[in-house]
Protein backbone atom coordinates (compact mmCIF):
# COMPACT_ATOMS: atom_id res chain seq x y z
CA UNK A 1 0.00 0.00 0.00
CA UNK A 2 0.92 3.95 -0.19
CA UNK A 3 3.79 4.66 1.48
CA UNK A 4 4.97 7.48 3.59
CA UNK A 5 6.86 10.02 2.02
CA UNK A 6 10.08 10.07 3.32
CA UNK A 7 11.09 13.85 2.64
CA UNK A 8 7.62 14.78 4.92
CA UNK A 9 8.36 12.30 8.19
CA UNK A 10 10.16 14.28 10.64
CA UNK A 11 12.15 12.68 13.86
CA UNK A 12 9.43 12.69 16.46
CA UNK A 13 6.37 12.72 14.43
CA UNK A 14 3.77 10.65 16.52
CA UNK A 15 1.93 7.52 15.14
CA UNK A 16 -1.81 7.89 15.23
CA UNK A 17 -2.84 6.35 18.16
CA UNK A 18 -5.34 3.27 18.38
CA UNK A 19 -7.56 2.92 21.74
CA UNK A 20 -9.33 -0.13 22.41
CA UNK A 21 -11.82 0.60 25.16
CA UNK A 22 -11.99 -2.39 26.97
CA UNK A 23 -10.24 -5.90 25.42
CA UNK A 24 -13.03 -9.10 25.75
CA UNK A 25 -12.00 -12.33 27.45
CA UNK A 26 -14.22 -13.18 23.68
CA UNK A 27 -11.27 -11.05 22.69
CA UNK A 28 -8.79 -13.67 23.62
CA UNK A 29 -10.45 -16.39 22.38
CA UNK A 30 -10.87 -15.30 19.49
CA UNK A 31 -7.22 -14.66 19.02
CA UNK A 32 -6.26 -17.99 20.46
CA UNK A 33 -8.22 -19.01 17.46
CA UNK A 34 -7.10 -17.54 15.13
CA UNK A 35 -3.41 -17.57 15.74
CA UNK A 36 -3.43 -21.21 17.65
CA UNK A 37 -2.24 -20.14 20.70
CA UNK A 38 -3.89 -22.14 23.50
CA UNK A 39 -2.16 -21.35 25.99
CA UNK A 40 -5.18 -22.11 28.80
CA UNK A 41 -3.86 -18.73 30.79
CA UNK A 42 -5.77 -16.85 28.15
CA UNK A 43 -9.18 -18.37 28.29
CA UNK A 44 -9.66 -21.30 31.33
CA UNK A 45 -10.76 -19.70 34.44
CA UNK A 46 -10.30 -22.81 36.41
CA UNK A 47 -6.81 -23.40 35.40
CA UNK A 48 -5.38 -19.61 36.06
CA UNK A 49 -6.84 -19.96 39.35
CA UNK A 50 -4.96 -23.13 40.27
CA UNK A 51 -2.19 -21.43 39.25
CA UNK A 52 -2.64 -18.78 41.72
CA UNK A 53 -4.05 -15.97 39.04
CA UNK A 54 -6.89 -14.37 39.75
CA UNK A 55 -8.05 -14.48 36.25
CA UNK A 56 -7.14 -15.02 32.62
CA UNK A 57 -4.90 -12.37 30.95
CA UNK A 58 -4.69 -11.11 27.25
CA UNK A 59 -2.00 -13.01 24.39
CA UNK A 60 0.81 -10.76 24.96
CA UNK A 61 0.90 -11.25 20.79
CA UNK A 62 -2.84 -10.34 20.92
CA UNK A 63 -2.21 -6.80 22.28
CA UNK A 64 1.06 -6.79 19.84
CA UNK A 65 -1.41 -7.54 16.86
CA UNK A 66 -3.52 -4.46 17.97
CA UNK A 67 -0.26 -2.41 18.46
CA UNK A 68 0.83 -3.43 14.81
CA UNK A 69 -2.38 -2.14 12.95
CA UNK A 70 -1.16 1.03 14.79
CA UNK A 71 1.96 0.57 13.05
CA UNK A 72 0.31 -0.48 9.20
CA UNK A 73 -2.66 2.10 9.50
CA UNK A 74 0.82 4.49 9.37
CA UNK A 75 3.54 3.35 7.09
CA UNK A 76 1.23 1.54 4.91
CA UNK A 77 0.84 -2.62 5.06
CA UNK A 78 3.46 -4.05 3.39
CA UNK A 79 6.11 -1.73 3.93
CA UNK A 80 6.99 -2.76 7.69
CA UNK A 81 10.82 -4.46 7.97
CA UNK A 82 10.86 -5.19 11.29
CA UNK A 83 8.56 -5.47 14.63
CA UNK A 84 9.95 -5.92 17.81
CA UNK A 85 8.09 -6.19 21.51
CA UNK A 86 8.96 -6.59 24.77
CA UNK A 87 5.65 -7.42 27.25
CA UNK A 88 5.97 -5.32 30.52
CA UNK A 89 2.80 -5.64 32.05
CA UNK A 90 -0.29 -7.68 31.61
CA UNK A 91 -3.37 -6.77 30.32
CA UNK A 92 -6.68 -7.95 32.14
CA UNK A 93 -10.21 -8.10 30.58
CA UNK A 94 -12.03 -4.70 30.40
CA UNK A 95 -8.35 -2.57 30.28
CA UNK A 96 -8.35 0.37 28.30
CA UNK A 97 -5.15 -0.19 25.98
CA UNK A 98 -4.00 2.80 23.88
CA UNK A 99 -1.51 1.84 21.34
CA UNK A 100 0.57 4.45 19.84
CA UNK A 101 4.42 5.63 19.38
CA UNK A 102 6.66 7.96 17.47
CA UNK A 103 9.42 8.32 14.65
CA UNK A 104 12.83 8.34 16.53
CA UNK A 105 15.15 7.84 12.97
CA UNK A 106 15.18 8.54 9.40
CA UNK A 107 17.66 6.09 7.98
CA UNK A 108 19.09 4.54 4.38
CA UNK A 109 19.42 0.31 4.62
CA UNK A 110 18.92 -1.97 1.90
CA UNK A 111 19.12 0.09 -0.93
CA UNK A 112 15.53 1.93 0.67
CA UNK A 113 14.76 4.76 2.47
CA UNK A 114 13.69 3.87 5.93
CA UNK A 115 12.52 4.93 9.09
CA UNK A 116 12.67 3.63 12.86
CA UNK A 117 10.15 4.25 16.15
CA UNK A 118 9.56 3.42 19.29
CA UNK A 119 6.49 2.28 20.40
CA UNK A 120 4.01 1.46 23.45
CA UNK A 121 1.26 0.33 24.46
CA UNK A 122 -0.52 1.91 27.58
CA UNK A 123 -3.54 0.44 30.17
CA UNK A 124 -5.96 3.05 31.16
CA UNK A 125 -3.27 3.43 34.47
CA UNK A 126 -0.73 4.73 32.12
CA UNK A 127 1.34 1.55 32.48
CA UNK A 128 3.43 0.22 29.61
CA UNK A 129 1.97 -3.27 28.58
CA UNK A 130 4.13 -3.32 25.82
CA UNK A 131 7.39 -1.31 24.77
CA UNK A 132 8.30 -1.80 21.39
CA UNK A 133 9.76 -0.41 17.86
CA UNK A 134 9.54 -0.78 14.18
CA UNK A 135 11.80 0.03 10.82
CA UNK A 136 9.65 0.39 7.70
CA UNK A 137 10.21 1.70 4.16
CA UNK A 138 9.56 4.72 3.06
CA UNK A 139 8.84 6.26 -0.66
CA UNK B 1 13.48 -26.92 32.67
CA UNK B 2 15.64 -25.45 30.21
CA UNK B 3 19.29 -25.04 29.88
CA UNK B 4 22.16 -23.82 28.47
CA UNK B 5 23.26 -27.41 26.33
CA UNK B 6 20.18 -26.61 24.57
CA UNK B 7 21.72 -23.56 22.61
CA UNK B 8 22.09 -24.16 18.99
CA UNK B 9 19.53 -27.42 18.88
CA UNK B 10 17.64 -27.10 16.01
CA UNK B 11 14.06 -28.19 15.14
CA UNK B 12 13.06 -30.71 12.30
CA UNK B 13 11.83 -27.93 9.24
CA UNK B 14 8.17 -27.53 9.19
CA UNK B 15 6.03 -26.17 6.21
CA UNK B 16 3.39 -23.52 6.25
CA UNK B 17 1.00 -22.50 3.77
CA UNK B 18 -0.42 -18.88 3.97
CA UNK B 19 -4.09 -19.35 3.83
CA UNK B 20 -6.23 -16.68 3.06
CA UNK B 21 -8.93 -17.84 5.53
CA UNK B 22 -6.66 -18.24 8.09
CA UNK B 23 -5.29 -14.67 7.03
CA UNK B 24 -8.59 -12.93 7.28
CA UNK B 25 -9.53 -14.99 10.33
CA UNK B 26 -6.30 -13.24 12.15
CA UNK B 27 -7.06 -9.74 10.57
CA UNK B 28 -10.29 -9.69 12.29
CA UNK B 29 -8.72 -10.83 15.60
CA UNK B 30 -6.48 -8.04 16.16
CA UNK B 31 -9.44 -5.70 14.90
CA UNK B 32 -7.67 -4.26 11.55
CA UNK B 33 -10.56 -4.13 8.95
CA UNK B 34 -8.42 -3.32 5.92
CA UNK B 35 -9.85 -4.25 2.87
CA UNK B 36 -6.40 -5.24 1.46
CA UNK B 37 -7.04 -8.13 3.49
CA UNK B 38 -10.26 -9.16 2.60
CA UNK B 39 -10.27 -8.07 -1.50
CA UNK B 40 -8.13 -10.18 -3.10
CA UNK B 41 -8.75 -8.26 -6.24
CA UNK B 42 -7.97 -4.71 -4.70
CA UNK B 43 -4.97 -6.70 -2.79
CA UNK B 44 -3.67 -7.74 -6.44
CA UNK B 45 -3.72 -4.12 -8.08
CA UNK B 46 -1.84 -2.77 -4.81
CA UNK B 47 0.45 -5.05 -3.64
CA UNK B 48 0.72 -7.78 -6.12
CA UNK B 49 -1.36 -10.13 -3.67
CA UNK B 50 -2.63 -10.57 -0.57
CA UNK B 51 -0.58 -9.79 2.33
CA UNK B 52 -0.24 -10.80 6.26
CA UNK B 53 -0.55 -9.14 8.61
CA UNK B 54 3.23 -7.93 10.35
CA UNK B 55 2.42 -11.00 13.38
CA UNK B 56 0.72 -13.30 11.30
CA UNK B 57 3.83 -15.73 11.79
CA UNK B 58 2.63 -16.64 14.82
CA UNK B 59 0.52 -19.05 13.41
CA UNK B 60 2.79 -21.07 12.93
CA UNK B 61 1.80 -23.22 15.74
CA UNK B 62 -0.53 -24.75 13.52
CA UNK B 63 1.94 -25.75 11.31
CA UNK B 64 4.41 -27.30 13.65
CA UNK B 65 4.77 -30.44 15.72
CA UNK B 66 6.90 -31.77 18.45
CA UNK B 67 9.36 -32.91 15.89
CA UNK B 68 10.22 -29.22 14.57
CA UNK B 69 10.62 -27.89 18.18
CA UNK B 70 14.63 -27.49 19.04
CA UNK B 71 13.64 -28.86 22.31
CA UNK B 72 14.58 -27.05 25.22
CA UNK B 73 13.53 -29.06 28.01
CA UNK B 74 9.92 -28.97 29.73
CA UNK B 75 8.10 -25.80 30.61
CA UNK B 76 5.68 -26.01 33.32
CA UNK B 77 2.66 -24.06 31.59
CA UNK B 78 1.50 -22.34 34.94
CA UNK B 79 4.73 -20.26 34.94
CA UNK B 80 5.33 -19.06 31.44
CA UNK B 81 5.77 -15.67 30.34
CA UNK B 82 5.87 -14.52 26.11
CA UNK B 83 8.86 -11.94 26.92
CA UNK B 84 9.82 -10.73 23.75
CA UNK B 85 8.71 -11.04 20.54
CA UNK B 86 10.77 -9.65 17.20
CA UNK B 87 9.84 -9.95 13.31
CA UNK B 88 12.14 -8.93 10.88
CA UNK B 89 11.23 -9.20 7.03
CA UNK B 90 13.56 -9.46 3.97
CA UNK B 91 10.59 -10.28 1.12
CA UNK B 92 7.20 -9.81 0.76
CA UNK B 93 4.91 -12.59 2.40
CA UNK B 94 1.94 -13.78 0.51
CA UNK B 95 -1.92 -15.63 0.56
CA UNK B 96 -1.03 -19.01 -0.99
CA UNK B 97 2.68 -18.96 -0.33
CA UNK B 98 4.19 -22.01 1.09
CA UNK B 99 7.03 -20.50 3.41
CA UNK B 100 9.61 -23.27 5.03
CA UNK B 101 10.41 -22.86 8.73
CA UNK B 102 13.53 -23.63 11.42
CA UNK B 103 12.86 -23.03 14.62
CA UNK B 104 16.42 -22.86 16.70
CA UNK B 105 17.61 -22.12 20.01
CA UNK B 106 19.69 -19.31 19.90
CA UNK B 107 20.12 -19.16 23.38
CA UNK B 108 19.36 -19.94 27.09
CA UNK B 109 19.75 -17.09 30.28
CA UNK B 110 19.18 -17.44 34.10
CA UNK B 111 17.92 -13.93 35.85
CA UNK B 112 16.80 -13.10 38.88
CA UNK B 113 13.63 -11.92 38.55
CA UNK B 114 11.12 -9.32 40.67
CA UNK B 115 7.77 -11.10 41.21
CA UNK B 116 8.06 -14.28 40.15
CA UNK B 117 11.67 -15.47 41.60
CA UNK B 118 14.58 -16.88 39.18
CA UNK B 119 13.85 -17.06 35.69
CA UNK B 120 15.01 -18.78 32.68
CA UNK B 121 14.77 -17.02 29.64
CA UNK B 122 14.84 -19.11 26.33
CA UNK B 123 15.53 -17.32 22.46
CA UNK B 124 14.69 -19.13 19.56
CA UNK B 125 14.92 -17.82 16.23
CA UNK B 126 12.81 -18.92 13.46
CA UNK B 127 13.86 -18.31 10.38
CA UNK B 128 11.48 -18.66 6.93
CA UNK B 129 11.85 -18.99 3.62
CA UNK B 130 9.52 -19.21 0.19
CA UNK B 131 8.46 -21.70 -1.93
CA UNK B 132 11.28 -19.98 -4.44
CA UNK B 133 14.11 -20.73 -1.55
CA UNK B 134 13.93 -16.65 -0.95
CA UNK B 135 14.32 -16.24 2.84
CA UNK B 136 11.20 -13.78 3.98
CA UNK B 137 11.68 -13.66 7.67
CA UNK B 138 12.74 -14.50 10.73
CA UNK B 139 11.18 -14.41 13.77
CA UNK B 140 12.87 -13.81 17.26
CA UNK B 141 10.71 -15.19 20.27
CA UNK B 142 11.63 -14.72 24.03
CA UNK B 143 10.03 -16.98 26.71
CA UNK B 144 10.24 -17.23 30.50
CA UNK B 145 10.02 -19.79 33.02
CA UNK B 146 8.94 -17.98 36.49
CA UNK B 147 10.77 -19.89 39.84
CA UNK B 148 6.97 -19.56 40.80
CA UNK B 149 3.35 -18.67 39.45
CA UNK B 150 3.29 -14.21 38.76
CA UNK B 151 1.34 -13.02 41.60
CA UNK B 152 -1.28 -9.96 39.93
Amino acid sequence: MAKLKYDSVKVGDEIPKIEIKGVTRPDFVRYAGASGDFVPLHYDQIFVEAAGIPTVFAQGMYTAGLLSKAVTDYVGIGNVRRFQVRFATRVWPGDVVTCTGKVTNKIEKDGEKQIEGDLVVLNQKGEPAIKGSFRAACA
Amino acid sequence: MADKSAVGKTGKPFKMHVDWSKVREFARAIKDPNPIYFDQELAKKELGGVPVPVTFLQTSAFWTDETSSPGFGGFDMRRILHGEQEFEFFKPIFVGDTLTGVTKVADVLEKEGGRGGKMTLVITETEYSNQKGEKVAIARSTLIETGQAVKA
